[in-house]
């Protein structure tokens, strides 16, 4: 069952100077528990698409379809309220959704505590590591119960060694709360580490160049799937594409 | 809490605060030592005190028109009239600030008006606030609040457009509205540059209370300096100066206070 579905969605920009095409004629859909991945070359659109499942965007033409509307978005850099405590952070989308009652506000807490954050609600943001920040960051976005998230190169702002943790620990929370996801990311490792579906994109304007069933269980986390034996031909087949 | 510290970091520590006290000491020194030149100079005929005044005359001055009552009078009424046109064109700009921020149209439009407005030196308008506002404290508030309200609004507005945009977009995700925004994220964030603009502010306030003061006062410590020069009493002309140091320090100092109380609050770390 599809949960989130463009139909031959085109997008272009208007700016003073020009006229940007930025999407043409893109078709994909995910499914309901899916976690799926997409990659291109940098700028070449991959934002817009979020932005446009989000329905914070219109598209020029087609057609997005999403079962049911709540979507949970996640950026590249964690964007931690400062003045907030991680627990007042984490309660934000509550309080935008105006659906800040007992129920909803223990449901995100015990979140929060689920996956370690409990000792560090009272913190600020500026006192956690740059690997917690995302996780309270996650953990934000989980508290309205998304069916779908929304995932802008969520790890692209850390260095290496805490964004193969940070994959891992987001991987293992996303499935174990049964979410489904759509991660978009110029990191072919990080895609094939993740996903069970990969989306190729073109270079601007950006359309499906191709589309892979990876094929790892989806029990194995992606420091696993790094070592698996697939990892390196994927790794290869879609690095081929990209640079086709 | 008992911390342990190595010889070392307690030798960084002593000589930190040796420095620190040495700042102070000198300071204190530096303002000593230039208020006795200024009285030797003035006692021995070196410069002429009837120009240049001193510092005993100058508290001779204070004291003997406080005790006469009209100093403290005349101090009173500028410190109201830059207290009022203080909060009253940060209460402006911040409104101004705010329209301006959530009509980016209306931000164009008046943008040239604003930089007009913002480099034309407010003075020039002395003779028509006297036609428009007469003689008396309207003319003065209405100097005051035109010295500070340009300035006021662009740091203000300035804060406000300077909100990170992905967090905009965070907030946009989870179908924040406008005012959302606003209150949630672009007013708590743009803390320190309302700080920065209360601070500027006291300064201009000061500036512009005077200055309408030069123009139409029959009171206040601006009308003191003209009067005082007119007549060549340079005691009077001195004292009202040195009042209105203090009096402008300890405002600054106020919001400097208030910052830190803040910006503590905002986040303890």
């Amino acid at each position: 069952m599809n949960i989130l579905k463009f139909t031959n969605v085109s997008m272009n920009y208007h700016t003073k100077r020009q006229e940007t095409q930025a999407l043409d004629n893109l078709s994909f859909h995910v499914e309901r528990g899916e976690f799926c991945a997409m990659i291109g070359p940098s700028g070449c659109g991959k934002s817009t698409i979020l932005s446009l499942a989000a329905g914070l965007l219109a598209p020029t033409a087609g057609k997005i379809e999403r079962d049911g509307t709540s979507v949970g978005y996640m950026l590249q850099r964690d964007e931690l309220f400062p003045w907030r405590t991680i627990e007042k952070n984490i309660l934000l989308p509550l309080e935008i959704k105006k659906k800040n009652d007992k129920v909803a506000r223990a449901r995100a807490l015990y979140l929060a505590e689920k996956y370690g954050l409990k000792d560090f609600l009272k913190s600020y943001p500026d006192q956690l590591s740059g690997g917690m920040r995302q996780r309270a960051a996650l953990i934000r976005t989980l508290a309205l119960s998304p069916d779908l998230l929304l995932l802008d190169e969520p790890f692209s702002a850390l260095d290496y060694q805490t964004r193969l943790a940070v994959c891992d620990d987001v991987y293992r929370i996303i499935k174990s709360e049964e979410k489904t996801a759509l991660l978009i990311t110029h990191d072919i490792g990080e895609a094939i580490s993740v996903a069970d579906r990969i989306f190729v994109l073109s270079a601007r304007p950006a359309h499906l160049k191709a589309e892979h069933k990876v094929g790892f269980e989806s029990t194995t986390p992606p420091l696993k799937r790094r070592e698996c034996e697939g990892f390196s031909k994927w790794f290869e087949i879609l690095w081929k594409e990209l640079n086709a | 809490m008992k911390k342990t510290i190595s010889a070392a970091h307690a030798e960084f520590l002593k000589r930190e605060k040796k420095r620190t006290v040495t700042i102070h000491l000198s300071r204190c020194f530096l303002l000593l030592f230039l208020l006795a030149l200024w009285e030797v100079a003035a006692a021995l005929n070196w410069v002429n005190p009837f120009i240049t005044s001193s510092p005993s005359r100058i508290v001779k001055t204070i004291f003997s028109l406080s005790t006469g009552g009209n100093l403290l009078y005349h101090a009173g009424v500028t410190l109201l009239e830059t207290l009022i046109g203080f909060f009253l064109s940060t209460l402006l700009g911040f409104l101004f600030a705010l329209l301006l921020w959530w009509n980016p149209t209306a931000r164009k439009i008046t943008e040239p008006y604003i930089v007009v407005l913002n480099a034309l030196p407010k003075i020039a308008l002395g003779p028509l606030l006297i036609i428009w506002c007469g003689t008396g404290q309207k003319a003065i508030l209405t100097m005051t609040v035109l010295v500070c309200i340009v300035i006021a609004t662009m740091n203000l507005l300035g804060g406000f457009l300077s909100t990170d945009e992905g967090k905009i977009l965070l907030l946009r995700s989870m179908g924040a509205s406008k005012a959302n925004i606003l209150f949630k994220l672009v007013l708590p964030s743009s803390l320190s540059a309302f700080l920065s603009m209360l601070k500027i502010n006291v300064g201009m306030a000061w500036i512009g209370s005077v200055m309408g003061e030069y123009i139409v006062s029959k009171a206040g410590l601006g009308y003191l300096i003209v009067y005082g020069g007119q007549v060549f009493k340079l005691d009077l002309v001195m004292s009202a100066i040195a009042l209105l140091c203090l009096m402008a320090t300890a405002m600054y100092a106020a919001i400097a206070a208030l910052e830190k109380l803040l910006i503590t609050n905002a986040g303890e770390k």
